[in-house]
């Protein structure tokens, strides 16, 4: 119990003191688990969008390997992508090893199965006949493609919210790939794994309760502007 | 347009973005690389332990969880860095771990403490220029009630032998220097593994061991810094310390870069010059002992390693 209270407490001091390592620490966070995100997005949209509309051989194939995906553990595809940036791996030469770009490179991973499937859900939850309807309507085809990712902005945010709320919560593939390098690597969640392993349990709740907090701030922005659209 | 509604979100998620692609120090600096190789050679050559000075770059350093989880390299690390201004990924793992990032070249450079293992790895050539930077050593810690009687044992082997009848025992199980030391203990005892009672395998690192040894009441083989800095949240006591062969020595080796093509010679060198430094020494020797009133490490640079009982 007494850890949880002073953690609590200590989170209190570290926030309000504005307390530089753990800003660093929180910054470095979002930036990698944005730009994952992002990159995500930029991917997962268009390919959920893709198999959500095409039709041809081997779908339901990929379909599956991306639902598949999306349940996959971060720390097997930490491993995988450990093997291939180490130095004596195939990718060895890029020097990526133990890097941000590395942990964004992972994390992009684990997030754009999630960015695909929802995407792909959410865009065949739209009614069949909607992009025949909007052609007759004499919409163009880039309109045409808009104006179903608006009818889909629902689950497509959703789909953000997903790949960011996974990324964000890892700690197996941020570990592996990045090396949890104080001042460097080191994220929300490899922060806790230390602090918790050094017995300096407050400091590893502080950092859990800023975790959430931030989790949830963003979350509260990506729901605000999904919801919007249904008042 | 609706895009304005999205506006705020893609904002936020470009800002990072932009952040990452114009702050990330983690390039390695192309431009410094010519440089880098022709000092490298000149140090190889001239001088086998180049003094501090702007060398620059960064390089991985392969190391054990005790150097992390005592906290002795976040004090050692940001020294180096405004000495040589290289800056050292630490990279914690088993000294099973390091040795084996060592031996693939995935290193240029590891600090250890399982003299037994490291053998292997100087005679096939992956490590050179080793060199004795510190030690501390093992204790047997266990819960106060000591149902296995250790208190006072007159020497390890009937320690483990006790231990080995009540149990129980959590050890690392990770191919970590604690964890070879344990097994040769347990060699040394004459117990068979299988025979040892409530024998339990954790697999990760000294801090998270002692903690679940703790919660279960049972007996670990720790090191001395490791427990100590844990020492505030754990109720297990110190029950069998001082033997000989309880000695936890680290050293330091750079990865043969005649081995291993991408190794950083020269930062892996000033590394090790700068370990054994004296004014580091004395560094690794005060670490944290006012707050412990005890040392955690004990300086060893320079020693002849049969000062510890090595070889």
């Amino acid at each position: 119990m007494d850890a949880l209270w002073e953690g609590f407490q200590e989170a209190v001091r570290l926030i309000v003191r504005g307390d530089a390592g753990l800003r660093e620490v929180a910054w470095r966070t979002i930036v990698v688990s944005g730009s994952a995100t992002l990159l995500a997005m930029a991917a997962g949209v268009p390919t959920g969008y893709g198999l959500a509309r095409g039709r041809f051989p081997g779908r339901t194939l990929v379909l599956s390997a991306v639902n598949t995906g999306m349940g996959m553990p971060p720390v097997v595809v930490g491993l995988i992508v450990w093997l291939f940036l180490v130095r004596s791996g195939p990718l060895g030469d890029l020097e990526l090893i133990y890097t941000k770009r590395a942990m964004v490179v992972a994390q992009f991973l684990i997030a754009v199965p999630l960015v695909i499937g929802f995407t792909a859900a959410a865009v065949q939850a739209l009614p069949a006949e909607l992009p025949d309807l909007l052609a007759a309507l004499g919409a163009g085809r880039l309109r045409t493609l808009w104006l179903l990712a608006r009818e889909a902005q629902l689950g497509i945010l959703a789909a953000v919210m997903a790949g960011f709320g996974g990324v964000i919560s890892e700690v197996g593939a941020s570990m592996t790939v990045g090396g949890n390098i104080q001042g460097d690597t080191r994220v929300l969640t490899t922060a806790i794994v230390t602090e918790t392993s050094r017995g300096e349990n407050a400091n590893a709740m502080a950092l859990g309760i800023v975790l959430l907090v931030m989790a949830f701030a963003v979350n509260l922005l990506l729901t605000a502007v999904q919801q919007r659209r249904r008042r | 347009m609706r895009l304005a509604r999205l506006a705020p979100v893609l904002t936020l998620l470009l800002l990072p973005w932009a952040a990452i692609a114009c702050g990330d120090d983690d390039a390695p600096p192309k431009t410094a690389q010519p440089q880098v190789s022709a000092s490298s050679l000149a140090t190889a050559t001239l001088s086998p332990t180049p003094a501090a000075g702007r060398v620059g770059g960064t390089m991985i350093l392969a190391t054990t969880t005790s150097t992390q989880d005592s906290g002795l390299l976040d004090a050692l690390v940001p020294r180096f860095k405004d000495a040589t201004g290289v800056d050292v990924k630490v990279i914690a793992v088993g000294t099973g771990a390091a040795l084996e990032m060592g031996a693939k070249g995935d290193a240029d450079a590891v600090l250890v403490h399982a003299p037994t293992s490291e053998k292997k790895y100087v005679d096939s050539g992956d490590l050179i220029d080793g060199k004795l930077v510190m030690h501390n050593d093992f204790v047997v810690v266990g819960p106060p009630s000591d149902p296995a009687k250790v208190r006072g044992a007159k020497d390890i082997t009937a320690v483990m032998a006790a231990i080995a009848t009540t149990g129980p025992f959590i050890s690392r199980g990770d191919a970590s220097g604690t964890n070879t030391k344990e097994l040769e203990l347990w060699k040394v005892a004459n117990v068979d593994l299988k025979t040892v009672a409530g024998r339990e395998e954790t697999g990760q690192g000294m801090g998270a061991t002692l903690n679940i040894a703790d919660q279960k009441a049972a007996y670990t083989l720790t090191d001395r810094a490791t427990y100590l800095a844990l020492k505030k949240n754990l109720r297990l006591e110190i029950l069998f310390e001082g033997a000989p062969n309880l000695l936890n020595v680290y050293h330091v080796y750079v990865v043969n870069p005649a081995k291993h093509g991408g190794v950083k010679e020269t930062q892996a060198r000033a590394w090790v010059a700068f370990l054994v430094d004296p004014a580091t020494q004395q560094l690794i020797g005060d670490f944290k002992k006012a707050e412990f009133g005890q040392s955690l490490f004990f300086a060893d640079a320079g020693k002849p390693e049969t000062s510890l009982g090595l070889r």
